[in-house]
């Protein structure tokens, strides 16, 4: 235990440690009051399509030499999530099809660019912390600490000032637009600020996890609460609480960031299904 | 006083009309019983009143300041929202949303009109319940509940009695004839031609165009109305 305790201390000397941390919870945070929107809205492989998307944006920006890859990055995946949520009825290709397309399109784009453009001699390594996310938030920058925890303090701001309407939009569209609440618009503004989470969440546990980190606290909170409100608070500390843990085990255990934190929230989905049942039992 | 009105609508889905042809005003106070068979257009005549959905042809005018702020809104029942986690008092408490602004949380009086829209419907007692738990006949009227609140002068309903049995069919319809005495307007669309009789002022019958639309008793007088009574009664 104290063995533990002083190579914690030992990490946690080095600044870019603490920044993966700060980061970590900030993004689980702002990962788990969407996912319980994403959830609901029967959207949790969004993440997932997503990510590939910032994927093929970010092979992009790097065949481009583009240095500020944000810039590039954000606006395509922001466009291509307007695309997914809001052509909804109207698409030819719907909903999980539709992702799958646009998923597998842009991860073979992206892989072929890279390729096409090395940036660097190991290729098949690049693409490995792009998809697992390996190491990429132990080299986050200053700039892209305050950057994200900008993000983050928006997305939570946005979640608790537009709460009620949230929940009015997601549980029953019609009757929102029926009594003069614009469901499109607060659409247009999950959609976008999906994409930003999805972007952000990269630098944590990279594009293949991140639908974990989006569904996995909101279907958790799902088997034990019952209201609306329940479960988002309940979402949200479990996702940071599984945020920290991953991040602490993983420098104990010496195993992949990214990995560890799914890990730490599978965990915590299973128990919660075991709580779930004997609750259940109990009040229904 | 006209509130509502549609002139020359057709409506319909991608190009393919379902319903042509309507022409009819609803003023302020009446209840309006909209009949027919199913796929008669009835659901697609309160879609487009409510916005949901735009015209193919012609128009539906608000008078007299009718704001969507106004409306509440019954849907039919469906199976969507299984397994939402939500409580009774979150579902209810939505409805006075368009009562906001842009104020973000919900004030005094917003709280206080969810506490009287439960009390009314005796749900009460089930407020901090999920709501997917619930029966049918208490989910629709946790659902009336949330309209209520939404409603300031229009309120339309869609099947309301569909799936209840028939002492609480008969609750929900004295619980909307009280409304309408009160001066709310009401559009119902119903199978129910007994209670559309009863409580009714006007109706409005559908067969993909518009086959009536006027008082009740004229409407019991026409062919097609005794004609829809006696099916209605064999049925």
């Amino acid at each position: 235990m104290t063995n533990a305790w002083q190579t914690l201390t030992y990490y946690f000397e080095f600044p870019f440690v603490r920044y993966a941390l700060v980061v970590g919870i900030a993004v689980a945070l702002c990962t788990s009051l969407l996912g319980v929107v994403l959830v609901l809205k029967r959207f949790s492989y969004i993440g997932d399509g997503l990510s590939h998307i910032a994927f093929g944006a970010i092979a992009l920006a790097t065949a481009l030499k583009i240095s500020n890859n944000m810039l590039l990055v954000v606006p395509i995946t922001a466009a291509f999530a307007i695309l997914l949520l809001m052509g909804g009825q109207r698409a030819q290709i719907k909903g999980d099809a539709a992702i799958a397309v646009l998923s597998v399109s842009s991860l073979a784009i992206g892989y072929l660019l890279l390729n096409a453009f090395p940036s660097s001699t190991n290729i098949s390594g690049d693409v490995c912390t792009t998809l697992f996310g390996a190491t990429s938030i132990l080299t986050l920058t200053m700039q892209e600490v305050w950057m994200s925890l900008g993000l983050s303090t928006a997305v939570l701001l946005i979640f608790v000032f537009l709460y009620h309407r949230i929940f009015s939009v997601t549980f029953d569209e019609d009757f929102a637009t029926a009594t003069g609440t614009s469901a499109r618009a607060y659409n247009l503004l999950l959609a976008v600020v999906i994409a930003v989470v999805v972007v952000l969440a990269m630098n944590l546990v990279g594009t293949l996890l991140i639908t974990a980190l989006l569904i996995f606290p909101a279907l958790s909170a799902m088997r034990v609460f019952r209201s609306f409100r329940g479960v988002t608070i309940c979402a949200a500390v479990l996702s940071v609480v599984c945020a920290l843990l991953g991040i602490v085990l993983s420098i104990l255990a010496g195993t992949p960031v990214g990995a560890t934190i799914v890990i730490a929230n599978l965990a915590c989905f299973l128990l919660f299904s075991i709580l779930g049942l004997v609750t259940t039992r109990r009040f229904a | 006083m006209n509130i509502l009105s549609c002139e020359n609508l057709t409506l319909g889905y991608e190009g393919r009309p379902v319903v042509t042809g309507l022409n009819f005003a609803v003023g302020e106070g009446q209840y309006l019983c909209i009949v027919g068979e199913n796929g008669s257009g009835k659901t697609t005549l309160m879609r487009a009143i409510l916005g949901l959905q735009s015209p193919m042809q012609g128009q539906i005018i608000t008078h007299d300041g009718l704001k969507k702020e106004e409306i509440g809104y019954l849907p039919q029942q469906t199976l969507a929202q299984r397994d939402f986690p939500a409580s009774v008092y979150e579902v209810v408490q939505s409805g006075c949303l368009n009562k906001s602004g842009r104020r973000p949380f919900y004030n005094k009086q917003q709280k206080a009109r969810a506490r009287e829209a439960m009390a009314r419907l005796g749900i009460t007692e089930f407020a901090k319940k999920c709501y997917r738990n619930l029966s049918g006949g208490q989910q629709q009227r946790v659902l009336l509940a949330r309209a209520l609140c939404a409603a300031d002068r229009v309120l339309l309903l869609d099947e309301p009695a569909s799936g209840l049995d028939p002492a609480i069919t008969e609750e929900l319809y004295s619980l909307i004839r009280a409304l309408n005495q009160e001066g709310m307007t009401i559009l119902m669309i119903s199978h129910d031609l007994r209670a559309a009789a009863r409580d009714a002022s006007h109706i409005l019958h559908l067969a993909n165009r518009q086959l009536f639309f006027g008082e009740k008793e004229a409407y019991l007088n026409t062919d097609i109305g005794r004609l829809y009574a006696l099916l209605e009664a064999t049925a």
